[in-house]
């Protein structure tokens, strides 16, 4: 307790102590039992860096001392599986980010590094303070360009800076902002110099994401290292988080018990899309996208199921300029016609502001020292990493000179990359258009721990930082970060965009036990008990009702092929070819066998035919195929992700997975181990949809899945049916017995009738049996159900498809099996046939008016950029 | 010189708008040598909501929001303009092109602030290597700013053919460049990039222009279009105009609306609309000498 008291006043760098396991009273007790040796045979910083860990003469820094002292106590052997929970946590959580232009298996899974960096917490004390007045800083330089432009004229800031930058929305210019506060948010990217200084490497003032992957990683790793988390004393991040929901909560126009926050995000194909789902389900937010919104009477909107409802704040993951395509970039389709005007008139606001990019140039670096003396009236306490903004001529004399030591960067956002441009060619450019170049140093950057085949090794690192506004002119830093891993050295800085690096959990320890903080509010309010939850956004009911579809065309398919491969014999074919051809001709109607039926050459090759059946299985190249139908499923979860469940998630992304790595490869494949992963994709999908029956509210997200499955169900239903029907062998009791076993009904027609199945029997139980769960009147009746309790349109008494669907039931509700079934020259020309058949018509039509009902988003267009002649 | 104009433009669409959100810039600018004697802008159907301010070029925009559903959208105003004679500039007389660049590298004095502005890359303007070498064509050593740009504007003219079908708002300045064919407002990109590839600051300028009827033949009503041409900075002297498509210094004959970086900053209509689909517009603009 004393000793970080006494570093404090004793040192600028980080104290070393003479002994690994000394620096606290509890350490003495991992002294005894081991020494750090093992874990760190091969631990060696890289010459040019600082080391996080080791000082220069290979003593342990003091802040590190207990934490490596616990690991050495786990071993070698319990780090490792350690580890491997990790990674299968982060699976589990689905924790990813995504990588543009890469369509398939475009989310990659995180990389996390089970050991956490470190940092002492009396140089994180100011980092904070350096951190703070940054923040400060740049929101006041935001504030002075969107206002007054004081600094352009008085020439603390060149103009260049400012007009010549993409990022400058003159649109925005003059909007006033509550409490003067353009940035709401603001992260900072730090590396640690050889000699021990931390400098700023970028300044994120747009977007600054990371806070949410922060935040996933803390949970992993307070979880696989749960006791040198509690004995370090680490502080919490969920602080942070409380003062991010006050500060939004100020700065809504109306009262903050009645305001709606909401995040904007630019949708799941964003990088950083599962941080978005994350925090704002974290924070309670509502997950919107663009289409979601909308401007009437200057104020902006929900769409809801039930109507609009008011935003007084939204949390912004979309690019400013992205924000509103009529007086911003006119090709965005992601944001909101109309917002500007409405933030303009401040009856919604924005965090962070429209235009808060501006200050996000590195450019900006070589200004900053002489701002803040200006601005705050004292000097800058963080340093930016050297830079040099070519549009100066003393610094482009510089740049020109040094191009070989220096690494030069687009000055502004818009701007295209550099990578691959030589030394005379970016002469070339700088010399022509030099405002658009800067030049920065490189930085060594400093090594901490990490865990590398069975030990620790020293690996680059660089920490990502975040603060909140506090709403009265200052900020608040989450105590902790997102640390970066770079897998090997050589002074290039880290992107998570190109797929480099892991990342890894930031501890700030503290020497006395630390608050617990939680983001729910306290019970000593009188709560209003509520019954609903938020009303759904349009675009999630669509999804949901997807979902409920596609995770039904799973089953169904699952089922079909199982049967299929079940009843398929090498042996005998062609015998067994006409009780497989209804299903087969199911899954031809419904695209997973296409063209089936105009191959008969398959029936007498019995490789090709597996083949065939295997493909609809595995094949993702295939369209209709399992794989895919699987792949669909679990984009949608994606897309509902903030309102289901981690259970239902990882039951889908079990399916997948399951899916992608069949058991054999295809050549070798047996039609048996096909069969074992058909039985695990339906355990799956029962998962599935046991956790939404059992653990989802009643509420509308539910009634739009059970309605997309009940409607997909009966499409199944009835396409078998009529295949049954329609086939020359329909009367055939073993053809009657796979129908049986498709629709699960086998058992209860067993218990019901001693006897062969027949036609009526059959049909009775699959068809018109109310009682059934897997009959097509069940799910007719289920649908009605849900008609009732759907929102009311708008002045119409009786939606089409609810009149659509009492049709239908009444139709099979009269309807005797017996009578229907009396016997006729062919079955195909049946009462019970065209009873099916009229089934069957009507489905489409219902679909159409749910779309028409309740999911309409109307697409934008835009007019007015053609009349000047 | 007097001018009364009239300016309608007719929206209608495919399908039902549900909501649209339009911002017009269609009021005629108070300059130096013009001023807006009235003004009016009406709107079919009625707006739920109108606003309108002041952007940040000094232009007169209206904003205005159509909450009800509508199949079409009428927009009319009606100006008139006083134009004074612009008093002739002396071409020859003005600084050299290369210290007039000089000026606008950091650091400026700023006194010159407002026009430096207009020395940067825009959305729709990009100054090029190629683009420099073209101009310097016209900006020989210690070319007076005026006499360069006048004989840019001449070249333009010259190299550069009218065709209404070449191009689309769309087509991108580098297109124009390789097809040689446009419209006003390419032309007046070309010109401003031109100028700002030498480091001089230039505008774009949206109005009208009187067209005079054939000898012997009387005025026709409602045949005139919408303008543009680009702007240079003179120092001492202020913004010039040039318009390239007609191969003129404009003088008493050319209306300003509006000034910006760009057509995109300056665009007379500029609407977001739900629903829509495809539309077809209709433009008549009259522009009438009062004697």
């Amino acid at each position: 307790m004393s000793e970080a008291g006494e570093n404090k006043n004793r040192r600028d760098q980080p104290p070393m102590i003479q002994s690994q396991l000394q620096s606290t009273p509890e350490d003495t007790s991992f002294a005894k039992k081991a020494t750090p040796e093992k874990l760190l045979s091969g631990y060696k910083g890289s010459a040019g860096a600082f080391d996080e860990l080791l000082a220069k003469d290979g003593e342990i820094f003091p802040h590190y001392a207990k934490l490596l002292g616990e690991l050495e106590e786990f071993g070698s052997a319990e780090l490792s599986r350690r580890a491997d929970a990790c990674q299968r946590f982060v699976h589990e959580h689905g924790i990813t980010y995504n990588v543009y232009g890469d369509p398939r298996g475009m989310e990659r899974p995180w990389q996390l590094d089970p050991i956490p960096f470190v940092i002492a917490p009396e140089e994180w004390q100011k980092l904070e303070t350096g951190l703070i007045q940054r923040a400060t800083l740049l929101n006041k330089i935001l504030a002075d360009c969107y206002g007054a432009q004081d600094l352009i004229r008085s020439r603390w800031l060149s103009p260049a800076l400012v007009f010549g930058q993409p990022d400058f929305l003159r649109p925005c210019h003059g909007i006033k902002m509550p409490g003067d506060i353009f940035l709401h948010f603001y992260a900072a990217d730090l590396a640690r110099s050889p000699d021990g200084r931390w400098w700023v490497v970028s300044d994120r003032t747009q977007i600054p994401t990371g806070a949410g992957y922060a935040l996933a990683n803390r949970l992993v790793t307070s979880r696989i290292l749960p006791e040198p988390f509690r004995d370090n004393h680490v502080h919490r991040l969920a602080g942070f988080f409380l003062a991010t929901q006050n500060a939004l909560a100020q700065l809504a126009p109306r009262q903050a018990d009645k305001a709606r926050v909401v995040m904007l995000t630019p949708g799941p194909h964003n990088e950083t899309y599962f941080e978005q789902a994350y925090v704002a389900r974290y924070l309670g937010y509502m997950l919107v996208e663009g289409q979601d919104l909308t401007v009437r009477d200057n104020h902006v909107w929900l769409k809801t199921l039930s109507g609009l409802e008011r935003v007084d704040v939204i949390l912004r993951r979309v690019d400013d300029d992205f924000c509103d395509p009529l007086e911003l970039r006119n090709d965005s389709i992601l944001g909101v016609p109309g917002l500007v005007e409405a933030v303009r008139a401040g009856t919604v606001v924005i965090a962070n502001a429209l235009g808060s990019g501006l200050v996000q140039s590195p450019a900006f670096m070589s200004f900053l020292p002489g701002l803040c003396r200006h601005l705050l009236n004292e000097p800058l306490k963080l340093p930016s990493v050297a830079t040099w903004w070519c549009g100066q001529k003393a610094a482009r004399e510089h740049v020109l000179k040094h191009l070989d030591k220096l690494i030069v960067k687009p000055a502004f956002r818009t701007q295209q990359g550099l990578a691959d441009a030589g030394f005379e060619d970016l002469k070339q450019r700088i010399e022509f258009d030099p405002d658009l170049f800067v030049a920065q140093e490189r930085i060594e950057l400093s090594t901490a721990p990490s865990w590398e085949k069975n030990s620790l090794a020293a690996q680059p690192v660089s920490l990502r930082v975040f603060l909140v506004t506090d709403g009265q002119g200052g900020y608040s830093v989450m105590p902790g970060g997102l640390t970066r891993v770079l897998p090997d050295s050589g002074g290039k800085f880290i992107s998570m965009q190109r797929g480099g690096g892991s990342s890894k959990d930031t501890w700030i320890p503290s020497a006395t036990p630390v608050d617990e903080v939680t983001l729910l509010h306290s019970t000593n309010q009188n709560v209003e008990l509520r019954r609903t939850g938020n009303n759904l956004p349009s675009r999630l009911a669509d999804n949901f009702f997807w979902l409920g579809r596609y995770s039904e065309r799973a089953d169904a398919t699952s089922r079909l092929l199982r049967s299929a491969l079940l009843r398929f014999n090498p042996e005998r074919t062609g015998g067994a070819k006409p009780l497989l051809a209804p299903l087969l001709q199911t899954l031809e109607t419904q695209g997973q066998l296409p063209g089936i039926s105009a191959k008969p050459e398959l029936w007498s090759n019995a490789e090709a035919f597996e083949a065939e059946l295997l493909a609809a299985i595995f094949d993702p190249t295939r369209h209709g195929s399992l794989r895919q139908t699987a792949e669909q499923l679990q984009r949608l979860a994606m897309l509902v992700r903030d309102r289901t469940s981690n259970d239902m998630w990882r039951v889908l992304s079990q399916i997948d997975d399951r899916l992608a790595t069949p058991p054999s490869s295809k050549r070798v494949m047996l039609a048996g181990d096909a069969v074992g992963v058909l039985n695990q994709t339906l355990l799956g999908l029962a998962a599935f949809h046991g956790l939404a029956r059992e653990n989802m509210t009643r509420a509308q997200a539910w009634r739009f899945l059970d309605m997309g499955l009940r409607l997909e169900r009966t499409v199944y239903l009835c396409t078998l049916l009529e295949a049954t029907l329609l086939s020359p062998d329909a009367e055939n009791p073993s053809l009657l017995e796979a129908i049986l076993e498709v629709v699960d009904s086998s058992i209860t027609f067993r218990s019901r009738y001693n006897l062969l199945p027949t036609i009526p029997a059959v049909f009775d139980l699959v068809l018109l049996d109310d009682k059934n769960p897997r009959s097509v009147l069940f799910q007719i009746k289920q649908l009605v159900k849900h008609f009732e309790k759907l929102p009311k349109e708008r002045g119409d008494a009786a939606s089409p498809g609810k009149t659509v669907l009492e049709n239908c039931q009444s139709r099979l509700e009269r309807a005797d099996a017996r009578e229907l079934a009396s016997p006729s020259a062919k079955w195909s020309d049946s009462a019970l046939a065209e009873t099916v058949r009229q089934t069957l018509r009507v489905l489409p039509q219902l679909s159409n008016a749910i779309a028409a009902s309740y999911f309409a988003h109307s697409a934008i267009s835009r007019t007015g950029r053609g009349e000047v002649q | 010189m007097n001018y009364h104009i009239t300016h309608r433009t007719l929206y209608e669409y495919a399908a039902p708008v549900s909501v649209s959100h339009h911002v017009a810039r269609l009021e005629p600018r108070d300059t130096s040598t013009q001023s807006s004697d009235s003004f009016s802008l009406q709107i079919f159907p009625e707006p739920a909501l109108r606003k309108a301010r002041t952007d940040y070029f000094g232009n007169q925009l209206c904003f205005f929001a159509i909450q009800e559903i509508h199949s079409k959208l009428e927009i009319i105003t009606s100006s008139r303009v006083t134009v004074q004679p612009k008093t002739s500039t002396q071409n020859e007389s003005t600084a050299p092109w290369e210290s007039v660049a000089e000026m606008f590298r950091d650091p400026v004095s700023p006194e010159v602030i407002e026009p430096y502005q207009f020395v940067f890359d825009s959305p729709q303007v990009r100054a090029s290597q190629e683009l420099a070498a073209y101009a310097r064509e016209s900006f020989g050593k210690d070319t007076p700013l005026l006499v360069g740009a006048r004989e840019l504007t001449r070249r333009l003219n010259k190299d550069f053919k009218f065709d209404p079908r070449a191009t689309t708002v769309a087509t991108p300045l580098e297109e124009v460049w390789q097809k040689r064919r446009g419209v006003c407002q390419d032309f007046a990109h070309l010109g401003i990039a031109c100028l700002r590839s030498l480091g001089l600051p230039a505008r774009y300028v949206s109005g009208y222009l009187r067209t005079r009827p054939p000898e012997g033949k009387s005025r026709l009503v409602g045949v005139d279009a919408s303008h543009a041409w680009f702007g240079i900075f003179c120092p001492g002297t202020g913004w010039v105009d040039f318009d390239p498509t007609n191969n003129v210094q404009p003088a008493e004959e050319h209306i300003i609306v509006a000034y910006g970086r760009d057509y995109g900053d300056v665009s007379p209509v500029a609407g977001i609309l739900t629903g829509g689909g495809a539309h077809e517009v209709r433009v008549s603009v009259d522009v009438e000498p009062l004697e």
